[in-house]
């Protein structure tokens, strides 16, 4: 074997052949099937389904579903995830979502006092909104979701080329707690609850970009 | 829309592109990979419980891989071989083959066009084809390839030794393979 040819081959290869990128058709078009997986696996278990499920998938060998079930046997030992990572995961899916479906906003606009307005009639909470341009993090504009249960204020701040999702709900907790740094699927998330508010922010940024922008956002709630 | 969706659209949503490279280098078409690739993460939906947590790459790349397989036998389009071929496979030396390698000279790897490595890639057979985008494009460790692609590891290595050698018969012009002789 000859490692020094290999790595020169593997050099070129990285360097010139092609990487496919998904199209954005791509994206959403799975997006909305996946939805109606959603849909349709939240409905009761049809008989037929299941059945045509599992001979397609006996042929992917007694392999893989010993592996199938040996896991999921395990899954039933794991310990509930707490409310914490749970929302975490709510953060996160609700950040790929907004990237993926190219919905990252319901309403376009760099001034604070269009964005905020918007929410109003929409959510029966105002949410702060402050435009963090000056600190190198513009607002681009808000939209509604949904994380915990609740009906949520999304504001879309970017730095560069990185999308910042900064969800906002009232808090059920009197007392504030502090800003919490978390990481989940490469994503970095900032946590925190103050004036009786939640905020969850999350990113592809650095963790030290992502505690500029906590940081600065909350010098403007606190102005 | 649930908990279970959100950690599936969480864990599984940022390998899009690696999932479409790999459909597309194997289907070799922009249309099929994207029909593929959305079946195969419906499929991923529904065995989502199967999955721990970590390696998600690896675990979703295997049902990709899968359903592209299935899709080029079921179509009858795969045009080549795609089954295991123990004797291909087993990393024989093949003298025709290492007499190029064995010469750093004829090789220039660093004059190479894309349109030639692209094509050299794209006429391996898929087996083949698999483990050099794993490897090379989406950098996949030999473990994770193994997982992926549910065959052992020594398998792994002689089918990548056994690629790269077809690459670089491939990719070496002609008369220079003669002139080595």
């Amino acid at each position: 074997m000859n490692h020094h040819q290999d790595s020169d081959l593997s050099q070129a290869i990285k360097a010139q052949a092609t990487r496919f990128e998904a199209p954005t058709a791509l994206r959403e078009r799975l997006g909305a099937a996946l939805i109606k997986a959603d849909a349709l696996s939240s409905a009761p278990a049809r008989q037929g389904l299941w059945t045509s499920l599992q001979r397609q998938w006996l042929g992917m060998g007694v392999a893989f579903a010993c592996g199938v079930i040996a896991s999921f046997t395990v899954t039933l030992f794991h310990a509930a995830p707490s409310e914490q990572e749970r929302v975490a995961q709510e953060v996160v899916a609700g950040h790929v979502r907004s990237l993926m479906v190219a919905h990252l906003a319901d309403v376009d606009s760099s001034e604070q006092h269009t964005v905020k307005p918007w929410f109003s009639g929409k959510l029966d909470f105002s949410p702060p909104v402050h435009d963090l341009a000056k600190d190198g993090f513009p607002l681009v504009g808000g939209r509604l979701d949904y994380l915990n249960q609740h009906p949520v204020a999304a504001l879309v701040y970017r730095r560069q080329q990185h999308t910042i999702n900064l969800f906002v709900w009232p808090s059920s907790d009197t007392s504030p707690h502090a800003v919490k740094l978390l990481s989940r699927q490469g994503f970095n998330m900032t946590d925190w609850s103050e004036s009786g508010m939640q905020y969850w922010a999350v990113s592809d940024l650095n963790s030290a970009e992502m505690q500029a922008f906590t940081q600065s956002l909350r010098q403007k709630i606190n102005d | 829309m649930s908990d279970r969706t959100r950690r599936f659209e969480a864990a599984m949503l940022p390998h899009l592109d690696a999932a479409f490279n790999l459909a597309r280098w194997l289907l070799r078409d922009e249309h099929n990979a994207q029909d593929v690739v959305q079946d195969a993460y419906l499929r991923a939906f529904r065995f989502f419980d199967s999955y721990q947590g970590e390696q998600a790459r690896p675990w979703l790349l295997g049902i990709v891989r899968n359903s592209c397989f299935t899709w080029m036998k079921d179509k009858q389009r795969a045009g080549e071989q795609v089954e295991f071929d123990e004797e291909r496979d087993s990393g024989v030396d093949d003298p025709g083959l290492n007499r190029a390698a064995d010469n750093p000279e004829t090789l220039l790897m660093q004059k190479l066009e894309r349109a030639q490595i692209n094509k050299a890639i794209e006429e391996l057979p898929p087996l083949f084809r698999e483990v050099i985008v794993l490897r090379e494009l989406e950098e996949l460790s030999y473990e994770e390839i193994a997982q992926c692609a549910a065959i052992p590891l020594g398998t792994v290595m002689s089918r990548l030794s056994r690629a790269r050698a077809m690459l670089r018969t491939a990719l070496t012009p002609a008369d220079q393979q003669g002139q080595s002789k």
